[in-house]
């Protein structure tokens, strides 16, 4: 069982660092990109990546926005919001959009890593299911 | 100071055009109505009064003329033989009388040189000598004449009509005493009015009658007016010389235009009027005068009535305009006024909603730092926990540090986050709502400034409510403003708001009840109109309890107050359950 591949997107420079160290330390691998842009950018090189963690308020392209192309392009993968408390609505609206779940910033790092778990567990029971529906295919046609 | 003399203008420029409007056409209109009215009225009084003298001219004329004609004819029928008895003429005045009353005092009959030869009448004349009598000098002259009026030998006022007569051969006189009483009486009826008078005077200015009121000037002035009059009326035919035969009727004939009128002004200032007109074949003159006051009379009465009444009408109307106008700029002022409060009021709401706004910004801008510095400290905490670091014993203060840190984090994040949720704009969105949690969270909320305030909250909460639907944070707006009304109801002394919230026909029902100072009735009518406040400007929006009132009725509640001066006030707000409760 592989370690989450996680992506970090928020326009604060130093708590994407400073995150990206501590969800490193915990056996996470972890990209980091500052806005919404750079993050659909790095999706595109990275197929791997299970999981975006995404800042909600961004100058630019917003978190909603971003959230809908990841959703678009990759719908496999889970986005876990990250808001300040004047954005509650914001995320929820995320939510409704598909996204996983969301956290009100600054938060405790053991509730994100209990989260990211939980994001990576529904995501591969998801690819499992997808698996064996194509297996099951597979094995039909076989028959077939 | 600027302003009051702003509306003070204002009601000088008001009152200044309504009455030059209203004062204007009215002045105008009397003013004409009024000159011509005067005119017209003048004229018709000095048209009468022309009239008049006219007619009493002419019977003074027919008087004069008559007492003439019959001593003519009496020298005429009669020789000097008769006429000499005495007897004869005592017969002959005895008939004058007769006929004429007292008019004829004497007859007599003198002779060239002056000597009367016959006499009749009451007095002893009978050898009088009238060769120097001026009447006597004019008879000898003309074939007839009518003497002024003097004193004569009897020293009494008296004039004499003469009829000269030549037979056998001699040349006499035949002459009659006219009783002054009886002429003046003639002049004396000539009454108008209170003043209106008349008498005649001779053209050397003597007074031929008695005048009943002293002429304000001197004879002479009559006669230079009339000389002027008929220089500039040369039209009119002057009878000069020679009477005409029939004298009457002449002067019947003399047209109106020989009546002079003219105004002049006595010693008092008072104007008058002097009528005038010739006599006598022009001898004499008729001056009537009367005070124009009495003469006009009516016309003056009149005027003093229009007046009067145009006085105390400009006056109503004056008193009226100051009146209205002043009531009007009061109005105008409060309602100024009223505007400028609104205008505070509004801009006190704007004020606070920017205040707000700046400090959700200010918390959101301030949560992003700390929520990296909490970060960094995890991450330090996270270093230090690696097993392989070196032991010191430092270590445990530092990581007793780091702790503190991040409590200090959690606590700014509580704090803008309250902020955040506080300044947020409201979300209308409803969900079913528990109150008893929802009115902890604003109790706590509210906790901090209560005690600041020396006020206690107390909760007696019913267990199980059901819920409402409703907007938590519109609730929350709701309950925050009445709680933080309790409190400021209550002041710095202390007290307590009780909130109670129980369950009652399918209602939720909240009682806040605080013990302040209590509603005044006069405004408890008025708390939930906007921008009521009775908080001194500044201090409140007067928008609180009427954002409640708006937001309670959108749910279909209900919201009432119970006050007592001096006893405190309880508000009540009524929720209805959830629509799921109610089935």
């Amino acid at each position: 069982m592989s370690s989450p591949v996680v992506l970090l997107v928020d326009d604060e420079v130093p708590f994407v660092e400073a995150l990206a160290k501590r969800l490193g330390k915990r056996d996470l691998t972890v990209m980091s990109a500052f806005s919404g842009n750079d993050a659909l950018e790095v999706l595109a090189k990275e197929p791997k990546i299970d999981i975006v963690i995404l800042d909600v308020k961004m100058p630019g392209m917003d978190g909603i926005d971003t959230l809908r192309e990841i959703k678009k392009a990759y719908p496999l993968v889970e986005v876990i919001m990250l808001t300040g408390h004047a954005t509650v609505e914001t995320a929820i609206d995320g939510m409704k959009l598909g996204a996983f779940d969301y956290l009100m910033k600054p938060c405790e790092i053991d509730k994100l890593m209990h989260k990211v778990k939980e994001a990576k567990d529904k995501k591969r029971t998801h690819e499992e299911k997808i698996r064996q529906a194509r297996i099951s295919e597979i094995v039909t046609r076989g028959r077939g | 100071m600027e302003a009051t003399e702003y509306y003070r203008t204002l009601t000088r420029r008001m009152v200044t055009s309504i009455m030059l409007v209203s004062f204007l056409p009215l002045l105008l209109f009397g003013g004409i109505v009024g000159y011509q009215f005067q005119t017209s009225y003048r004229e018709k009084t000095i048209d009468h009064l022309r009239e008049l003298v006219q007619k009493h001219e002419q019977n003074i004329d027919a008087f004069l003329y008559e007492k003439l004609s019959y001593i003519r004819v009496m020298a005429q029928h009669n020789s000097l033989k008769d006429l000499s008895n005495e007897q004869f003429l005592e017969k002959r005045l005895l008939t004058l009388q007769n006929i004429y009353g007292g008019v004829f005092v004497d007859l007599g009959v003198v002779d060239f040189d002056g000597h009367q030869i016959a006499y009749a009448g009451p007095f002893q004349l009978m050898k009088a000598n009238y060769s120097d009598a001026d009447w006597f000098k004019e008879a000898i002259n003309c074939e007839y004449s009518i003497s002024n009026v003097f004193l004569g030998l009897r020293n009494q006022p008296h004039f004499i009509v003469t009829a000269k007569r030549e037979s056998d051969g001699r040349q006499w006189v035949l002459r009659a005493t006219i009783d002054f009483v009886a002429f003046n009486s003639l002049v004396e009826n000539l009454r108008i009015g209170e003043t209106g008078s008349a008498f005649i005077m001779n053209r050397q200015g003597e007074f031929q009658t008695t005048p009943h009121v002293k002429p304000s000037r001197g004879n002479d002035f009559f006669l230079r007016v009339l000389k002027e009059s008929s220089e500039s009326t040369t039209s009119t035919p002057l009878v000069v010389g020679g009477l005409p035969d029939s004298g009457p009727a002449a002067t019947g004939g003399v047209p109106l235009s020989s009546v002079t009128v003219t105004e002049d002004v006595d010693f008092f200032g008072d104007g008058l009027i002097y009528v005038m007109s010739p006599l006598k074949n022009n001898d004499w003159i008729l001056v009537f005068q009367q005070g124009s006051k009495d003469a006009f009379k009516d016309l003056y009465q009149a005027r003093r009535l229009a007046l009067l009444i145009l006085f105390g009408g400009c006056l109503a109307i004056g008193i009226q305009v100051v009146v209205i106008t002043r009531r009007m700029v009061r109005r105008i002022k409060w309602g100024d006024s009223e505007r400028d409060k609104m205008n505070e009021q509004v801009i006190e709401a704007g004020k606070l909603a920017s205040v707000g706004e700046l400090a959700a910004g200010i918390a959101h801008e301030i949560n992003n730092p700390v929520a990296v510095m909490v970060e960094e400290a995890g991450w330090i905490d996270d270093i230090l926990s690696e097993p392989d670091f070196p032991t010191d014993e430092n270590l445990d203060e530092l990581k007793r540090a780091l702790t503190q840190i991040r409590t200090q984090g959690a606590r700014c994040k509580e704090i803008t986050h309250k902020l955040l949720s506080f300044a947020r704009k409201t979300d209308p969105h409803e969900h079913e709502v528990d109150i008893n949690e929802l009115m902890d969270e604003i109790i706590s909320l509210c906790e901090q400034r209560a005690r600041y305030s020396n006020v206690k909250i107390n909760r007696n909460f019913a267990s199980d409510l059901p819920r409402v639907l409703a907007s938590p944070s519109e609730l929350q707006q709701v309950f925050l403003n009445l709680i933080n009304n309790g409190v400021d109801a209550i002041g710095a002394n202390g007290g307590t708001v009780e909130i109670t919230t129980r369950s009652e026909n399918k209602y939720v029902v909240v009682d806040v009840a605080d013990t302040g100072a209590g509603i005044p009735k006069v405004n408890l009518g008025r708390i939930f109109d906007p921008f009521f406040t009775t908080k001194p400007v500044g201090k409140g929006t007067g928008l609180g309890l009427s954002i409640c009132y708006g937001i309670i009725k959108k749910l279909d509640g209900q919201i009432s107050v119970n006050s007592a001066v001096g006893m405190g006030t309880t508000f009540h707000v009524r929720i209805p359950f959830s629509q799921q409760q109610k089935d």
